[in-house]
């Protein structure tokens, strides 16, 4: 690990980080157990909200797993990322009843107005901009959600008021 | 000469899955193509369809590397299913069909897939004529690819100087991935995402330079296809060729003579040194030399360096350090044991400085006008020429490095018949050397030959048995204790960096009680180097081998310290083994490295500063 750390600071700042605290406990708890990566996986994604390179580092030391079979295990599956989300993840349904009612003018606006592409985080941490298949709600056809928010019969028009309705939260710190 | 102890691990150079290993003396009878065939119950269809001489096309399948059964062009038809024959275990009265509608249809179907999103460059393709893919649809007379889909866009990786990869030429069989992990234990390249988008790379996407690869060149000789290559350096030596200006030398390593002849369709382990030396005078070389000399050389300065070791409590075991891919290995893996390793540069490395030293000063020449260009069995050695350590002679040492496929592909081009070549003789003085230098080019060959050398210095007694064939052969790990006059010397030898990093996590436990340790990064040595002929596999590893020890025994000087030339040198040029000069030109110094990619990464930087403004 001293080779994989050298030349930064990480060592001495994870010292004081709690998450990298509790990261080496879940390792702990798993290392030598058959099948652990996944698992560890999942919590160190619970605790850091991603799998940045040096968690996946760790991980790969703390398991004895090759870091090319971490890396590997993360694209596989859609669930583990390793690039950090946003505080509100978007979903525009691109579902086929969506898509005919204009889903993709505003995923175009949806984008404009972020600021990122598909899957990519606002620079600010507090949008991810996912596509989502259908939702189950297609009465109210086009479809997003934001967080466990969900907004129906939507236009391109639409997009910047409900997304201001997040950033004043977070501005008034009710968030 | 005394050999007090042998006691050699059984390591099986690769694999897990040979017959004997499984145990299984029981035989089962089934029924292939109405053809009834009798193997051991533990075959699989493919096995007991080779031994009723059945022919099953394969591609993922790679005897002793690779049996994932993922590509499906092994199928066979089993009870009116298809099942991948390669891992498709037989049992008593089974009904095996190879050569049906079905069977026909899929294979073929199977491989169309693959071609639609295979680039169809065959015609500038590096791997033309020798790829496995071309021979298959060949071979399953697909005569059109009916589908056309997307098509895979990857960016190439040429920031290796040894390795060239081409995801888009990829099938994704996953040799590269065995190979690089559950034999070399090096765990570079892996697959990663999924379907359409998958592509086998090193974690993280990145570049081959910027991560621990070692450059041993193994996933290159078990793909398939031209997705891993050799970086071709064979323009540069045309250019310096064609240069009247230049004066260019050629050195030829130990395993390349035994090896080449492959290339043009002689059996592997044919000895063609003779014929070798005259293609590259006609390919116009204004010196033809041979890395035997420095290997020659080699074992003297090692030698000594390991009985002054011995004497003045330095630090032990000594292990070897003629062979790059194993130097880059324990620079990433084991960067606090370097001072383990012998100091000396690898024979290409000695050749290199003393071809623009003392070579132009005994021939006249303006050492800035020498180009050195080395055929090499070896990937790893385009790296080692580049280090920047390796300059001791005011210039690079070594210009250009060739791979023995490379060499190839100059002589066909050249049009030269070299089967029908007459023999040639290498000049004097870089070309003399022994037997003990040829043997360099197999696993356990530098060990030999470092003990018929150091034997003689230390009692001072001619040795009576030359072969010390308990360090020979392809075992993983071999071990041998020699009687030096009362004090004995306790060796090992590793080839194949799985087994080499067996022996260094000894070594980390303080469990290895030897003196000294040879390390080869290819299974089998040099013979079985990443930049050796295509197939190579064990079969072809023992007969190249059985070759190297024939070429020693034609030797009339089987010993390092009794080259004649080497005498000279020291004469004329070095004064004394570990002296001065040795020390300028002939020795090295070592890098730690880190395990993981060396670019910083924007997320650790992130955390960085996360970590402040909390």
């Amino acid at each position: 690990m001293e080779a994989a750390t050298r030349g930064c600071q990480c060592h001495a700042l994870r010292a004081q980080d709690e998450r990298y605290k509790r990261l080496g406990e879940i390792i702990a708890q798993y290392a030598g157990q058959p099948g652990a990566l996944i698992p560890v996986l999942h919590h160190a994604q619970e605790v850091f909200g991603y799998l940045p390179h040096d968690v996946q580092v760790l991980v790969a030391e703390g398991l004895d797993v090759p870091l090319s079979e971490v890396d590997g295990v993360i694209t596989f599956y859609s669930l583990f990322t390793s690039e950090p989300r946003g505080k509100y993840k978007i979903g525009i349904c691109l579902g086929t009843a969506c898509y005919v009612k204009g889903a993709a003018a505003v995923l175009e606006e949806l984008k404009k107005q972020v600021g990122v592409d598909i899957g990519k985080t606002s620079a600010d941490g507090l949008f991810t901009l996912e596509v989502t298949r259908c939702v189950g709600a297609c009465g109210l056809a086009p479809v997003m959600t934001i967080g466990d928010d969900v907004y129906g019969r939507l236009t391109p028009e639409d997009v910047a008021g409900i997304l201001d309705k997040y950033i004043q939260a977070e501005k008034n710190g009710k968030a | 000469m005394v050999l007090v102890k042998k006691n050699a691990h059984l390591m099986p150079l690769v694999g897990t899955r040979t017959n004997e290993q499984k145990g299984a003396k029981e035989m089962v009878t089934l029924t292939i193509d109405g053809q009834k065939v009798t193997v051991p119950a533990n075959s699989t269809v493919l096995e007991a369809a080779e031994a009723a001489g059945i022919h099953i096309p394969t591609l993922c399948y790679l005897k002793d590397v690779s049996q994932t059964g993922s590509c499906r062009v092994c199928v066979v038809e089993i009870g009116g299913r298809l099942q991948a024959s390669c891992v498709f275990p037989v049992s008593e009265g089974m009904e095996v069909k190879t050569n049906t509608p079905l069977v026909r249809e899929s294979r073929r179907t199977t491989v169309e897939l693959m071609l639609s999103n295979h680039p169809q460059d065959c015609l500038t393709c590096l791997r033309n004529q020798n790829c496995e893919l071309q021979k298959l649809s060949h071979e399953l007379n697909i005569r059109e690819v009916r589908f056309e889909g997307a098509r895979s866009s990857f960016p190439l990786d040429t920031s290796s100087p040894a390795i060239a990869r081409d995801p888009n030429k990829c099938i994704l069989c996953r040799r590269c991935i065995s190979v690089c992990s559950e034999i070399q234990g090096v765990n570079i390249l892996a697959a990663r995402e999924r379907g359409f988008e998958t592509v086998v790379s090193p974690a993280w996407q990145e570049q081959l330079a910027n991560t621990a690869c070692t450059n041993c060149g193994q996933c290159v000789l078990v793909c398939p296809v031209g997705a891993l290559v050799e970086k071709d350096d064979t323009e540069k030596v045309w250019k310096a060729l064609a240069d009247p200006d230049t004066h260019v030398v050629v050195q030829t390593a130990p395993a390349v003579r035994v090896t080449l002849g492959e290339e043009f369709g002689l059996e592997p382990g044919t000895i063609v040194t003779g014929k070798m030396v005259t293609a590259l005078r006609r390919l116009g070389f204004d010196a033809v030399f041979d890395t035997d000399f420095t290997a020659d050389l080699t074992i003297i300065e090692e030698a000594n360096e390991l009985l002054q070791r011995l004497e003045n409590g330095g630090k032990l075991p000594m292990i070897t350090s003629c062979s790059p891919g194993w130097i880059k290995f324990i620079e990433h893996q084991f960067p606090a044991y370097l001072d383990h390793l012998s100091t000396c540069k690898s024979p290409q490395q000695m050749f290199g400085a003393l071809a623009k030293t003392y070579y132009p000063e005994k021939a006249g020449l303006d050492p800035g006008k020498i180009v050195t260009v080395s055929i090499m069995p070896c990937t790893a050695k385009k790296f080692e020429a580049e280090r920047p350590e390796m300059q001791s002679s005011g210039y690079q040492d070594v210009d250009i490095v060739l791979t023995v496929r490379e060499f190839a592909r100059m002589i066909k081009e050249a049009g030269i018949d070299f089967i029908n070549l007459a023999d040639g003789e290498y000049d004097a003085p870089m070309g003399i050397s022994t037997g003990a230098g040829v043997i360099f080019g197999a696993t356990g060959g530098v060990m030999e030959a470092a003990l018929r050398t150091a034997y003689e210095v230390v009692t001072e007694e001619s040795l009576d048995k030359l072969d010390f064939t308990e360090v020979r052969g392809l075992e993983g790990i071999k071990e041998a204790s020699v009687n030096l006059n009362g004090t004995v010397l306790k060796v090992a030898v590793a080839h194949g960096l799985g087994n080499a990093r067996k022996l260094m996590e000894l070594i980390q436990q303080g469990k290895a009680e030897y003196h000294f340790i040879e390390i080869m990064a290819c299974p089998g040595g040099c013979i079985g180097g990443g930049g050796q002929p295509i197939p190579t596999n064990t079969d072809i590893r023992r007969q190249r081998m059985a070759g190297i020890y024939a070429a020693d025994k034609d030797m009339p000087l089987r010993k390092s310290h009794e080259n004649p030339a080497i005498k000279v040198l020291y004469d004329e040029f070095l004064r004394e083994p570990l002296g001065e000069k040795s020390h300028e030109l002939l020795h090295t110094h070592y890098v730690p490295r880190l395990k993981y990619s060396e670019v910083e990464h924007p997320e650790a930087k992130e955390e960085t500063k996360r970590g402040t403004a909390s």
